[in-house]
Parts: structure tokens; sequence; C-alpha cells
């Protein structure tokens, strides 16, 4: 099998996977699974640390300090923000 | 490991589901998000690290201030701001990938990456510029940078359409036909130029009222670029990442038309709320005929003798900062014996779920809160509906009304219960730009101002009667 039909397999069978559980998840969570979600495409991060993998000042590599710049801000912001409400959730039982 | 990072990813989310784990779950994905990074810079092996650790080290800084600045009502903001990084993202992975393996060596693409390599490149390009643009102008929209109303121009639609058929014209072009390096790069920056024109005139149509639609909408995207950008890599964690969110995404997407009655491709294209201007929104002076007003002493005093309270919190109260307020108020009245609850419905606020997280920085109770099919037939047992800064999520046209354009979707019927306060700062219409007939009811009564301040009195009074 080509990569391409390998990746297409995998992808279908992870909307598959997402779809069983996000329906399950109730209305009050769904901001902190936006904002999860959120993070966790921030994976990217894998591609783009293999765009910057010289020092030198190519355009290629300063795109992908950009890619992770960009990347770095959504993970870690998406992961703390997504904590602190879900801390507030928690915090009151 | 990467399969390791993709399990811990699933249940991570799985986790998620249930308030309790919720936490938890959250720590395990950013626990698998560490773990494939650490294995990513394990298999590239001895790189130079000048770029990685500066762009890691300045884009964790940032991401932390903001998640730890950010006040809870404009999380809408933050997510769509985000949406946009994670899009911005896979552009510029994209736009890197091209630049290294195609430009650098002054090539056009035929001959050096396979076929299936380069269309999933300008597919993420295409999505990734989409979606950070998009969320710029939602993220500008939600602060209020942009005005809320939608701006649909004629033939907005049709402008769309060819810009798609301009990207894919472009693409295959340069896939199929072209030799010249020279033109490979510059139809590739049309490409980016197009995609990024097309995410503005996607998102600039849709009202402000939609906003947890087009939300939940790129944030589905920004899952597609990821995976997409797993595509251009061969890496399958990417793609499995990308999708579980773009699922997501699409579910919430659902969840929110549904929760508003209109199909996806009505709030894509419908440039609600101007369409419907003149059915409504004209009529605004003379629709308030008989509209009651009281202060918050007349209030109280209802209040006092009311056994049974139902909540109904709109964006109006997060506005107001007055959640806080709104559980003082409660925690008095649950002390004089009232039964005290909330009704959200789904669009309340101005993303999924929103109004759940700022009743839960101020400490509700989640079993407290209730679900618009939960509560709706509890209105007519209720003694009082206070309405907090809520407006076509309680309006009656919606089921009584067939010419309205809101007809159909679903709204709580607060005016079943036996009294109604609307706690609002003035008559002016909500997002659907449409009037309220809820105010000329008989048993509804104004409580005019500040929903922080109103509230604020009403506790005083009511203290001074239990007392």
């Amino acid at each position: 099998m080509s990569p391409l039909l390998i990746g297409l397999y995998v992808f279908a069978l992870a909307v598959f996977v997402g779809f069983e559980i996000i329906t399950k998840i109730p209305p009050t969570l769904h901001t902190p699974l936006m904002s999860g979600a959120n993070a966790v495409s921030g994976i990217t991060i894998v591609g783009a640390l293999f765009c910057a993998r010289t020092a030198d000042m190519t355009t290629a590599n300063i795109l992908g300090f950009l890619a992770i710049l960009f990347a770095m801000i959504n993970v870690v912001g998406g992961f703390m923000v997504t904590d602190r409400m879900l801390k507030m959730f928690g915090g009151k039982k | 490991m990467y399969l390791v990072a993709s399990i811990l990813f699933i249940l991570g989310l799985k986790m998620l589901t249930r308030v309790k784990t919720a936490r938890n779950g959250n720590r395990l994905s950013s626990t698998a998000m560490l773990l494939a990074v650490v294995a990513t810079l394990l298999d590239m092996g001895q790189v130079d690290y000048t770029f990685i650790i500066a762009g890691i080290v300045l884009g964790s800084a940032i991401g932390a201030i903001m998640a730890l600045k950010v006040e809870m009502t404009s999380m809408p903001e933050m997510v769509a701001m985000f949406n946009g990084f994670g899009g911005g993202a896979s552009l510029l992975v994209a736009g890197s990938f091209l630049f290294e393996n195609v430009f650098a060596g002054n090539l056009a693409f035929g001959g050096i990456l396979p076929m299936d390599t380069t269309i999933t490149l300008f597919i993420s390009v295409l999505i990734g510029s989409v979606t950070l643009t998009g969320s710029l102008i939602a993220f500008g929209k939600l602060n209020g940078k942009i005005s809320g109303q939608p701006i649909l121009f004629p033939g907005n639609n049709i402008l769309n359409l060819l810009l798609v058929v301009g990207i894919l014209g472009s693409v295959v072009f340069v896939v199929g036909f072209n030799e010249d390096p020279n033109i490979a790069f510059t139809v590739s920056m049309t490409v980016i130029g197009l995609s990024c024109v097309l995410g503005v005139l996607l998102v600039t149509p849709i009202g402000g009222a939609d906003m947890p639609v087009v939300i939940s909408l790129l944030n589905s995207y920004s899952g597609l670029a990821a995976s997409a950008t797993g595509f251009v890599l061969g890496n399958n964690m990417l793609i499995i990442c990308g999708a579980l969110v773009g699922a997501s995404g699409l579910i919430l997407t659902q969840i929110m038309c549904k929760a508003m009655n209109r199909s996806l491709a009505n709030v894509l294209f419908g440039g609600f709320g101007q369409a419907d201007s003149g059915g409504g929104g004209g009529k605004n002076d003379d629709a308030y005929h008989s509209v009651k007003s009281c202060g918050p002493e007349e209030a109280a005093m209802i209040f006092e003798s009311a056994r049974d309270v139902i909540i109904v919190p709109g964006y109006g109260l997060a506005v107001a900062q007055a959640q806080h307020a709104t559980k003082e108020l409660a925690d008095l009245l649950i002390k004089n014996g009232a039964n005290v609850r909330y009704a959200i419905h789904p669009v309340a606020g101005r993303m999924p779920g929103h109004m759940n997280v700022l009743l839960a920085e101020s400490n509700v109770p989640h079993e407290q809160l209730f679900d618009l099919d939960q509560i709706n037939d509890d209105f007519q047992n209720a003694d009082i509906a206070l309405i907090l800064g809520a407006n076509d999520v309680v309006n009656p046209a919606a089921t009584k009304d067939p010419d309205s354009p809101i007809h159909g979707m679903p709204v709580l019927k607060v005016w079943d219960s036996k009294t109604v306060f609307v706690v609002k700062r003035s008559l002016s219409p909500g997002f659907a730009a449409i009037p309220n007939d809820l105010f000329n009811y008989d048993n509804n009564m104004m409580l005019f101002g500040d929903a922080k301040k109103i509230l604020t009195q009403l506790v005083h009074e009511l203290k001074e009667m239990v007392d």
C-alpha cells in the first residue's frame, strides 16, 4: 500500500474514533473540549520541528521557526487554559 | 513512541467526557504532546537547535501568558485566536516544505515530489490559510474590532466560488502541466494569497449570533489542517490527531446548528440578520406596546416568596461580569428555601459551553445546571424565571410566530412560569436583530440596568427582607 492510502485509512478510522468519543461529551464540557482539541491540533509542532533543522538563514528555516512559534503558542496556551477551566469545574467539590 | 502518543491523545479525549476525569484527561493529552515532541527531536538526530529552541521558548512563553491572563468571558476570542495559530502553523510548515524541497533547488513540481505529496501539500496550504485568516476575522468580530453585523456584498458567494475554482485551477496547472520553476513559485504564492482572501470572505458575511458555529467550524478546520500536514510528511500521528480535532469541531458545529434550527449551509451563506431585517428589525419602535418594568425592591419581594426559581443566563451576563453576583443571589434564595436551577441554552454565550465555564468560575455546582431539553417542561411549575442578558433564546416568536426568521429554533419556554424577570440594559434586540414579544407579556417584568448592578441591589434588598 502506498503511504497515501495508509494515511487515508488512518484518517478515516481516527475520524470514527473521534465521533464515537466526542458525541458522549456533555455540553458543560464543550468549551474545555474545544480549547483542548485546539491544543491537540498544535501537534503540527512535530512537522514544524523538521522545518528548522539548521541554523542557516534560509526562507525555509525562518518559516519553520515561525511555525514552531505558532504551534507552541497553540499547544502551551491551549493546554494551560483548558486546565484553568477544568480546575474551576473540579474545584467546588 | 508516536503510537504511544496517539493512544494517549485518544485516552485523554475519552477522559474529557466526564467532569471528574476531565482534568486528568487534559494532562494526559499534554503529556502525549510532550512525548511527541521529544520523540521527534530524538528521531531527527543531531541537528542545529537554534531556531527550534528559540521557537519553543518564545512560543511557550507567549502561550502561557495568554492562557493565564485571559478573562473567562473572552474565552471565545482566545479560542478563535488559537484556531488561527493552529491553521497558521500548518500553512507555515507547508510553506517551509515548499521552499526547502522545491524552490531552493529552483525546480518545478513535476519530477521532484510525488504527485500525492504535492496535492496534499496544497490542501494543507489551502486549509491552513483559510483557518488563519478566517479565525482572525472571527476574533475581530468577537471582540468588537470588526462589526458583528453580517457584511455581505452582492456576489459574495459567487466570488467565493470563483476563488475556489481559481485555487483548484492553479494547483492542477502547477502540478500537471508546468515545468518552469519561476511559474511554479508565482502560482504557489497565488494559491496562498487566494486562500487567505477566501478565509476572510467566508467569515465576514456571518453575523455575531452565529459565531459559536463559526468557531466550532474553524476548530474543525484547524484539525484538518494538521491532518493535511500529516499527509504531506507521511506522519500518521499528525493525521490521527488532526482527524480527532476535525471530528470534534464538526460535531460541535452540528450541535450548534441544531440549537439554532439552521443548516450549516444557511449559516455559512445566509448572511442572517441582514436578509431578515425587513421582516422584523425595522419595526422595533412600535414592537413594544405594553412593557412593564420595576425596580429591585419590587422584584425582591417577589423573589422572597418564590419557591422555585430558574435562572437563564445569556451573553449579557458575561459582558456585565455578573456571574459572581448571580451566584450570590442564588445562594441567598437557596438559604431562603427556594429551589434554584440554571437553564443553559446550547448557544448561550459566544461559544459552545461558554455559560457553563462562566458559572463554574463563580463556583456554581454543575448539578444545578440543566440543558434545554431537561428543564424546558419545568418552567410551567416555576415561580420565577430570571433572565440575565439573554434575548433570542427566550423569544416566544420561535414557537408561536411562523413568520419569524427564528421560527422553529428551540427556545426556553420561560413565559410558562408565573413571573418572568428580564434583566437587560435596554429593549434593544439580540443578535438575531428581531424584537422579542416576551417583553410585552403580562407576566413579564423588565429590570433595566447593568446585570451586575441590578443583581447586587437585588441581593441587598433580599437580605434586608430575610433577616
